[in-house]
This record gives structure tokens, sequence and C-alpha cells, in this order.
């Protein structure tokens, strides 16, 4: 019996163990992977009509889901914050507090969560799709560097468009706010920008642009990394679009917590107040 | 069993090629083949008997784990990625299923291995090539600007065919290309690759396939394997000849059901 308890312990803590192990490994394969990516795409050709290609996927075909969460974002935050505000008489601070809150934490997560499902799971599906039809092994035998062909434009595509659809994200959710605001509301409009103006800096604003641009770079590359390497039919497919799509969502979450702090720590280096 | 030939006749050469993925089991195990230049031969087996395994060394997408495997005079096994590159350039490969990109027309997908390696031709040149492939297979231009999804089996594997020459290739896979398929197109493919192969002097083409009756039919060189080794390569003749138990039975079942 305590032999028995003995060895399912062991069990327990060997898998934990390879379990971890398994992790960290992957950890360095996408490393290696989006090493080897931005390696081939300074060599020629350069892939300038692909990396156009997937900025307009990216980012012209996302414009309308961005608008329309980024507006219905301001008026839900602005209305939560008002009512808040409203009980200690300070609802003039509702336009500040909610520009502060979506230039730098909701804008480039909202906009971070809503490409990588809609994008990065689409690029998962797709060179999912291309592995399991053999379209990548034809690339291969062609002489053609995929990596260079297909992930490297993917993940400059997401870089560049991430922090454009904040700004859109941004400054939609901002419409939304003073609509609600001044309009419904009946807030004063001159105490509401100027209270904004007052308050919120170009920094916290390029702040979440930095942030976007990381979880841009975070969802091309984990869900390349999964569609490049899926394994078996449609059900790989599925697996590799699910696991990639999942795995950005809480990287996103969890580097913007270490971001936050990061610029912190910059901002606190730099004797920025 | 295999048949002496001088280094410079042989368009692949394998030696003592060995391959395991999980450290324990060996897919490949200790084979030799050395596929003639100039010849079609047909590189047959059981399945699970390393036919594909042993193609996708040849293509250099994967490495053994020890032995040689010359192609066209050149050790690949250990080749850089940038070699590797341009001598797939000679190469000429046709999937089993195709393998067409799905975002491309068909006449896209015979012009892209153009624009990739002849970057100093024009469109024009290019599109002419393409077409004249897309003849030599035998597809009629009104399918040219058709999605890979509108058009048959057959015609894919057409397509595919047509592909895979665009660069003039002096070697050519064919991956199992009649698997699936029924036996009015299998006779279609298989005339096809026979076709191309004898319009082609001095191409070698390599087919995989477990289809013993095709590859009879249009082989002029048999390799047959078993568990990661290649049990007998010769003529048709000689493999009606063999004395090799596992070979008379695969030719007997082959040919019973034929």
């Amino acid at each position: 019996m305590v032999e028995a308890v003995a060895r399912w312990i062991d069990d327990l803590f060997l898998g934990m163990r390879d379990s971890f192990l398994n992790k960290i490994k992957e950890v360095g394969q996408i490393g290696i992977f989006f090493y080897q990516a931005i390696q081939a795409s300074f060599q020629r050709p350069y892939r300038i009509s692909e990396l156009i290609r997937y900025m307009e996927f990216i980012g012209n075909q996302s414009v309308f889901i961005i608008t329309l969460t980024g507006l219905f974002t301001g008026l839900a935050l602005s209305f939560q914050i008002y009512l808040g505000f409203k009980l200690f008489n300070a609802v003039n601070m509702v336009g500040p507090t909610v520009a502060l809150g979506i230039t730098r934490e909701l804008g480039p997560v909202l906009t971070g969560l809503i490409v990588a499902a809609r994008a990065g799971g689409a690029m998962a599906a797709r060179l999912g799709t291309m592995r399991v039809s053999e379209q990548i092994d034809a690339l291969d035998v062609m002489g053609i560097n995929t990596r260079q062909y297909l992930v490297a434009p993917r993940i400059y595509a997401a870089i560049f468009c991430m922090p454009l659809l904040t700004a859109i994200f941004d400054f939609v959710a901002m419409v939304g706010t003073y609509f609600l605001c001044v309009h419904l509301l009946e807030l004063d409009e001159a105490i509401f920008w100027e209270k904004i103006a007052n308050i919120l800096d170009p920094r916290h604003i390029n702040e979440g642009l930095f942030k976007s641009t990381v979880f841009g770079l975070v969802f091309a590359v984990i869900c390349t990394f999964r569609g490049f390497y899926t394994k078996g039919g449609a059900k790989g497919v599925g697996e590799a679009t699910n696991q990639g799509v999942v795995q950005s969502m809480v990287m996103i979450i969890i580097l913007d917590y270490f971001l936050t702090n990061v610029i912190r720590i910059y901002y606190t280096l730099a004797g920025i107040q | 069993m295999s048949i002496p030939l001088r280094a410079l006749d042989r368009a692949v050469e394998i030696v003592n090629l060995k391959k395991t993925f999980d450290g324990k089991d060996f897919v490949v195990n200790g084979m030799n083949l050395a596929i003639p230049k100039g010849s079609l031969t047909v590189i047959i087996g059981f399945s699970g008997t390393g036919k594909s395994v042993l193609i996708k060394h040849m293509l250099g997408l994967h490495r053994p784990t020890s032995g040689s495997l010359k192609v066209l005079g050149q050790e690949i096994s250990n080749m850089s990625t940038e070699d590797l590159v341009r001598m797939r350039c000679r190469f000429g490969v046709l999937f089993q299923g195709a393998a067409l990109f799905d975002d491309m027309t068909v006449l896209e997908n015979v012009c892209f291995p153009l624009q990739e390696h002849r970057r100093e031709w024009s469109l024009k040149k290019i599109t002419e090539i393409a077409e004249q492939k897309l003849r030599l297979v035998g597809l009629d231009s009104k399918h040219y600007h058709k999605m890979p999804n509108q058009i048959s089996g057959g015609m894919q594997k057409r397509t595919g065919l047509a592909r895979a020459l665009a660069l003039d290739p002096e070697i050519i896979f064919y991956d199992e290309p009649t698997t699936g398929l029924d036996p009015i197109l299998t006779e279609m493919v298989d005339n096809l690759i026979l076709n191309t192969h004898q319009s082609r002097k001095g191409m070698t083409s390599v087919v995989v396939s477990h289809d013993l009756e095709a590859a009879f039919r249009i082989g002029d060189y048999i390799a047959m394997l078993d568990s990661g080794r290649c049990i007998l390569f010769g003529t048709p003749e000689e493999f009606f000849k063999t004395d090799i138990e596992l070979v008379r039975r695969f030719v007997n079942k082959g040919m019973k059901h034929a």
C-alpha cells in the first residue's frame, strides 16, 4: 500500500517534471522558429507583396470588428465608471479615467485578443491545411524557403498592423465615451475635454501602442508555429488552430501585466513621473 | 540483385541508409539502392515498409540517422539548407494529392516555380512556358484559370505534373501518384507518367507506388522494399523469375488483383 502511494507520488512529480521540461523545450523551439523566420526575411527575394497581402488581411479586414468592439467597450466602460464616480460626485473624471484605461490597457489587450482570435486563428488554420495537404512540402522541394515565404511576412504584418488597429480601437472607444458622457449623460463637454487633455499624455498612448506591437509579435509567432508544425489531418488542423488561439490569448493577458511593470520600471529609471 | 553501375550512371545512390525517429525502431534499416540515370524506376512494397520515408530522404525533407544518400552525384544527407535549395531546383515532385496551392489558379500554380527561380524572365515568357507544360500533360486551356477545387482529381494530377516539369528537372519523383484513384484515372496517370518520361530524354523518374501491375507496365526497373531494406532491385522480368519468397507472394497477389 505504502509502495503504491509512493509510486503514485513519484509518477505525479515525474509527470509534472516532464510536462514542465516539454514546455521549456517548446518555448525554445518557438524561439528558434522565430529566429529562422526573421533571419530568412533579410535574404533575397524580399517578400514585399506577401507582406502587403497579409497586412491587408490582418489590418484592413479587422477594422470593422475592431471599430465595433471599440465603440461598445467605450460605451460600457464609461457608463460603469460614471455610475461609480457619481457616488462620490466625481463624474467629471469619467473621461480621463476611461481614456487612461483604454489607451494603456484595454485598447491593446482587447485588440490583441480580437485580432489573435480572428487573424491568428486563420493563420494557424491556413498553415495547418497547407501542411497536411503537402503544400508546404511542395514549396520546400521547389527550393523555396517556407519560413521566409509563409512565416516572416505574417509576423511582420501582425507587428505593423497591431498598433494601427489599437489606435483605431482607442479612437473609436473615446468617440463612444464622448457620445455617452456628453450627449446621453449630459456632462459638460468643455470639462470633459479639458480633463482628458490635462491628464492624458502622449506617452500613455505610446505605452499602449508598444504593448500592442509586442502582442502582435506574440500571437503571430505562436499561431504560425502551431500551423507550420501541424500533424495529422483535419483533426490536427483543428487542434493547431485551437492551441494557437488559446495560447496567444493567455500569453497576451500574462504579458500585459509584465509589460506594464517593465514600462513602470523604465519610467522610474528615466525619471518620468 | 543490383545492377552494376558506374558512379556517373547513377541518379540516386543509397548506401547503408538508416533512419529512426524515436531512437529505437528503424524505419529505414540499412538500405542500399542505385537508381540508373534516365530510367523509370518504381519503388514498391507493402504499407509501412519505408517507401514514403525513403522518398522524403531523396528530396532532402528528412535527414538520415546514418548512411549515405547521393542524388545526381551529390551527397544530400548533410547538405546545407542553401545547397539543398539549389539542388531542389533540379528536382520535380508530384505529390500524392497533387499539393496544388489552393489560392492560385491552375496556370498560376505552374507559373509559380518559374516566377521564383527565373526572376529575370518576363511574365509573358513565364506564362508561355507554363501553358506549354500544361499542353504537354494534356490539360485543356479552358481550365487554366480555374481554381484547383474547380477541377477533377485527374486534372489536378496533370496540373501537379506540369508544375513539377516547369523547371525542366533532371529527376522527377512521384509519391504514390495513383493512391485513392479509380482504375480509369489510375491508368490515365500511369500513361501520363510513362509518356512524360519517354518524351523527355535523359530525365530520371522515380515512382513510389504499391500498384504492382502499374509497376510492371511502366517501370524499366523495380525496387521492392521490406522492413526498411531493398530486398530486390531489377527489371520486371527479374521479378517474375526471382526465388525470394516475399517477392513471389507480393507479385502473385498483385497480379491476381490486376
